[in-house]
């Protein structure tokens, strides 16, 4: 009954590891770079602000699908050779969802009092040591149950890189589909696939808002 | 040690800060009072470089705050500074609090930096809250720590923006007498606070401000007696009712 998924597993599997694959990617990425764009969203120098800001409210602005096209078809230009499709994807997801990230760090970064900031000045700390020992730290547990829930998207969003030609699961299975010609099974499985992953990532998302509610640590 | 020449600052078009002079001397005690909104604590936040101010000048040490080729991280590092609401970090544990700064700024050894952090945290009467983190300590066991993470960087001056206000009643004698140690001990002092039990007691010079300005000022028992200003002689009668 379930021949054609059995049948190709391997194929598939390898397919979905290289959403796996592409999320750390963008995860990572977009998690360090997001934390750079909420430091520059509550800047107070200009330069870094106004630039930030256009940057953030850009990319939050078109849909992530163009992102992959745009930077698949126009890195080769800037670059001078055809990109790994991977590399391609990977760099617009990091582009893309550190914009989102930003946003969800910024809103960290702002509930942090400014006297806490001032403490952590005033015993010598510079700037640089004040974003990476107390600022991103807090904004990090603050702000925990959004990021995962982001991530979640963002793992979710992965499957779109099948447009510039990725061989990730959701573009594996129209291949097996166009041979074996079993499409509710086939796309019922990814779905399967990508629902257990995303329901277990909002349970241990709830179970952190809970915790933090009860704790009230930070 | 610091010196405050014509300073003035300005929020907008309110200004908090008008043409404020004073001298803190090495080993000077300075209380600051006054009426919420008065500039006691943007003062020292200037004093700190953690604000700007728009006319006039501090010198700290010798050097400008208002110097561009001024390093304020270098600067900072000789004023320890204790807050209202402790501002300690929430994430990390009592030792991680006040051990960071001697480790990253000082580049001290985890070790070094510890031991001298046990030492501290002995001296404000709470070793065996080392390992704590700061939500599970009481307001007073808090404020003591903040105190001690100032102090682990060693300053030539500590300066204190309401350290009791915070408090609950029955805390506020703890830290009051930390804060008298370091005072016996002759470090240089200035405290913005309405504890006029305090000021009394150690305050070799005690500051009256209001709408930015510094109103009056006198030495102990003087200031409390024989205030020269109406303004100074209401606030008085309210505080000490």
């Amino acid at each position: 009954m379930f021949n054609a998924i059995l049948e190709n597993l391997p194929y598939l599997l390898r397919g979905f590891l290289t959403n796996v694959q592409l999320a750390v990617f963008a995860l990572g990425g977009g998690l360090f770079l997001g934390a750079l764009v909420g430091l520059g969203r509550i800047s107070e120098r200009p330069w870094v602000y106004h630039p930030v800001t256009v940057y953030v409210n850009f990319l939050r602005n078109i849909p992530l699908i163009l992102v992959i096209f745009w930077f698949y078809f126009v890195m080769p230009i800037l670059v001078g050779r055809t990109l790994d499709p991977f590399v391609s994807a990977a760099v617009s997801f990091i582009v893309f969802e550190a914009t989102y990230f930003g946003e969800i760090f910024r809103a960290g970064f702002q509930s942090i009092s400014k006297d806490l900031v001032g403490a952590a000045y005033s015993t010598g700390l510079n700037y640089r040591q004040t974003a990476a020992y107390i600022l991103v730290p807090i904004a990090f547990r603050r702000m925990l149950p959004s990021l995962i829930t982001q991530s979640i998207i963002t793992f979710q969003d992965t499957s779109l890189a099948y447009v510039i030609g990725l061989q990730e699961m959701v573009r594996r299975t129209t291949i097996v589909d166009s041979m074996e010609v079993r499409s509710i099974q086939l796309y019922s499985f990814v779905a399967l696939l990508f629902f257990i992953i995303c329901f277990v990532g909002s349970r241990i998302s709830r179970h952190y808002e809970e915790k933090s509610r009860k704790a009230k640590v930070l | 040690m610091i010196e405050i020449k014509n300073v003035n600052k300005w929020f907008g078009d309110f200004q908090v800060l008008v043409d404020i002079n004073e001298v803190v001397q090495r080993g000077q005690k300075v209380v600051i009072c006054g009426p919420s909104g008065s500039g006691k604590s943007t003062l020292l936040r200037c004093i700190n470089g953690l604000e700007p101010y728009h006319k006039g000048e501090i010198i700290v040490d010798g050097v400008s705050l208002s110097d561009p080729k001024t390093n304020l991280y270098k600067l900072r590092e000789k004023i320890g500074m204790v807050f209202q609401r402790f501002e300690l970090y929430p994430h990390m544990t009592v030792m991680r609090n006040i051990a960071l700064a001697p480790m990253k700024v000082r580049k001290k050894s985890r070790k070094e930096a510890e031991k001298k952090a046990m030492e501290l945290l002995e001296r404000v009467g709470i070793p065996d809250k080392a390992g704590a983190y700061p939500a599970n300590l009481s307001g007073g066991q808090q404020q003591r720590v903040a105190i001690a993470r100032a102090l682990a960087m060693e300053p030539a001056c500590m300066m204190f923006d309401e350290p009791t206000s915070a408090l609950d009643p029955e805390m506020i004698q703890e830290v009051l007498e930390v804060m008298i140690g370091l005072a016996k001990e002759g470090m240089t002092m200035l405290v913005v606070t309405h504890e006029m039990g305090f000021a009394r007691e150690v305050a070799d010079e005690i500051i009256f401000m209001d709408a930015g300005r510094i109103v009056e000022r006198g030495r102990g028992e003087e200031f409390f007696k024989s205030p020269k200003s109406q303004r100074t002689k209401d606030f008085l009668a309210q505080i000490l009712k």
